[in-house]
């Protein structure tokens, strides 16, 4: 497995920022997002049904899907990604059924072919590991999970059990890009996940400024941007990497010197 | 009630993760995890407690006018043994699920549902639908008990079913229009889907097929299972013995798998499921998950999908929109691949022609989606004896289809 989260992680509260693939000028975009910060990479892989997430993402998918855009695409995005920024972590982000339509062994392989450090499955709970988790963890790939404010002491083991790199918690019950949750929740939220795991817990659902991004990183060891930067690239088209790096910047800055 | 199954039963799944063989499961978000897995333990109490089973009875009696007749259709016998080599052509009757209050068999389920809800100490209901029957009976319920809701219904469909629309309305549903995709039922669903993440503490999601992660598929059939016993009961009483065939048209498959479950283990009893096979298979415009997908996950569970090679859900064609769906419920998934339940394809044309035969030779308007299990009857009846005896299950009836049936038809009303 990668050392990639580790040292991402290790320099204090790290930026995390999503796009969908194949969404505007990909490779271009991510680069931008680079340039202007950001510690670690989450491309969203697009699906037809994307029912864990709000408008923004839902219309980023059908966008991407509407170009045309192929499994096979968002591999080579991440294997060009890989040659360019050997040091950042990318982390594959999406729903089960692209994700095991050939095999759970097929896309663990590909993922590690095209130096994919972890994958993060929506709607693949610990229940259904199997699908999914032993063929990410034979191949060296980190599944990272997700918690909720649903999620509560009893099934914290389960949900820590078998995931790496770092646990996303979902700060709101709801879907991506909605509305932020109370600090004090996220705060109270983020000292139960860390008390109980070794592993960084980064904060994302809701998270749109500089502002709110810093309060988080106050807490948390990473903090998730996706629908404000989504919004960019549907607002700019293929000239968005200009804006995301403008934006990736101010939050970079919010994170990086929160503590 | 019926006995314990045994041990080599058919009748023993979903196991206590939620799968029949590979198929169902709980495919869900986390934020819905913990709720899942409340639901599951309120069923089972559920289940244990005579009252909530009494209640239940109760209700579909004198609520829903249960139980649904089994009625001896003499003419379609007649027309198909005429039709048929000699000697060929069984006694034809029919499970009137058209009779129920609502319409169709959509209520039994939505009875059984806002009872657990209750239990559960929800306030507030959500559902999806496709056609609008679900909505309505979801709707129905929810004025019976006068709990609030909200059914997610894709734009096309609002605006092809209105009169459901208005019914819904009428009986106090808020009904949102669906926007995003090809906005009809997969649409319908994820939107529900999104707002039951969002609500997850007072809302109670009431699916409306047997499908969705566990226990839907498992609480959705028992609850629809009523008709399978009742017609074994019937038909004990009219012909003293068990029918030789069961049919039942396929969409997300409720009415289907209520018909077929209490008849698993009872292996003289064929059964058939008729999938929509839209314009034809070959068109790729249809709704035949097992005919034309392959098994992926999707809202829930895994199952028969219809999908391209990425796993990306391609949309669904059918005339009935009750069967335009590009999924199944986990259970015929796992029928089909153990072959215990034989599923044929039905074009929209073949339906259209049933519809309007089982109108003039039974007196009977059936729903489109009930008309693709009479269309398969051409083929089914030439090849079973005469003394052989076949149920066709009418889940709904078709009042709500005349504009759809006209227009096909190129008739102005």
């Amino acid at each position: 497995m990668s050392d990639r989260f580790e040292t991402a992680f290790s320099k204090g509260p790290a930026l995390v920022c999503f796009i969908t693939g194949g969404d505007g000028d990909t490779a271009t975009n991510l680069d931008a997002l680079v340039e202007g910060g950001a510690d670690v990479i989450e491309l969203g892989m697009p699906f037809t049904d994307p029912m864990a997430d709000g408008p923004a993402i839902q219309e980023a998918n059908l966008r991407s899907l509407g170009k045309g855009t192929r499994t096979d695409d968002i591999f080579r995005y991440a294997a060009e990604f890989r040659q360019r920024h050997p040091q950042i972590p990318l982390v594959l982000m999406g729903y089960a059924n692209p994700m095991t339509i050939r095999g759970p062994e097929w896309f663990a392989e590909e993922c590690a072919k095209a130096g994919v450090d972890g994958v993060i499955c929506v709607d693949i709970p610990p229940e259904e590991d199997a699908a999914l988790g032993p063929a990410l963890r034979d191949a060296g790939v980190s599944l990272i999970r997700l918690a909720t404010p649903t999620t509560d002491a009893a099934r914290l083991p389960a949900v820590l059990e078998g995931s790496s790199g770092f646990l996303y918690y979902v700060s709101v019950a709801g879907i991506t890009g909605m509305q932020q949750a109370a600090q004090g929740s996220i705060e109270e939220a983020v000292a139960k996940l860390k008390a109980a795991s070794d592993i960084p817990v980064a904060v994302g659902f809701g998270v749109r400024t500089p502002e709110q991004a810093s309060s988080i990183a106050k807490v948390a060891d990473g903090v998730v941007v996706g629908s404000a930067l989504v919004d960019l690239v549907k607002q700019h088209g293929d000239k968005a990497a200009g804006p995301l790096k403008e934006l990736t910047s101010a939050l970079a800055e919010a994170v990086h010197s929160a503590r | 009630m019926t006995a314990q199954p045994p041990v080599n039963s058919l009748r023993s799944l979903p196991d206590s993760t939620g799968h029949f063989g590979t198929f169902g499961g709980r495919y869900v978000a986390e934020t819905l995890m913990p709720l899942i897995l409340d639901l599951e333990k309120e069923y089972r109490r559920a289940k244990e407690d005579p009252s909530f089973q009494e209640e239940f009875d109760d209700l579909l009696k004198n609520f829903v006018g249960r139980p649904s007749p089994l009625y001896y259709a003499p003419r379609m016998t007649e027309h198909f043994r005429e039709a048929a080599p000699k000697g060929k052509g069984p006694k034809i009757y029919f499970k009137r699920e058209d009779l129920n209050h609502t319409g169709a068999h959509k209520i039994n389920n939505c009875i059984g549902q806002i009872l657990l809800a209750i239990r559960m100490g929800k306030t507030r209901i959500i559902a999806e639908t496709g056609a609008g029957q679900h909505g309505v009976a979801t709707a129905t319920v929810c004025a019976r008990f006068g709990i609030p809701c909200v059914i997610y219904m894709g734009s096309t469909d609002v605006a092809r079913q209105q009169p459901n629309v208005f019914r819904m309305k009428l009986l106090g549903a808020e009904v949102v229009p669906v926007e995003s995709g090809a906005k009809t039922l997969k649409d319908a669903m994820n939107e529900a889907l999104r707002d039951w993440v969002a609500n997850v503490h007072d809302t109670f999601y009431i699916i409306g097929t047997a499908a969705g992660p566990h226990p839907y598929p498992e609480l959705v059939r028992d609850f629809q299972s009523v008709i399978g016993t009742e017609t074994r009961a019937q038909m004990l009483e009219a012909e003293g013995r068990l029918p030789d065939m069961l049919l039942a048209c396929v969409g997300g498959g409720s009415n289907a798998i209520g018909m077929f479950h209490p008849f698993l283990d009872d292996p003289e009893v064929a059964m058939v499921g008729v999938e929509a096979a839209g314009h034809g298979i070959e068109t790729g415009q249809h709704a035949a998950s097992l005919t034309g997908g392959k098994p992926g996950i999707l809202h829930g569970n895994k199952t028969y999908l219809l999908q391209d090679e990425d796993g990306q859900i391609t949309e669904a064609h059918s005339i009935s929109a009750g069967l335009d769906y590009p999924g199944l419920g986990p259970e015929h998934s796992w029928l089909h691949e153990n072959g215990r339940v034989r599923y044929v394809p039905i074009t929209d044309d073949q339906a259209l022609e049933a519809f309007q035969q089982c109108c003039a030779l039974e007196g009977i308007i059936p729903a489109l989606e009930s008309a693709h299990a009479l269309a398969a009857l051409p083929q089914l009846t030439t090849e079973m004896d005469e003394d052989k005896i076949l149920v066709v299950n009418v889940s709904g009836r078709g009042d709500k289809d005349i504009f759809t049936v006209a227009e096909a038809l190129g008739v102005e009303l």
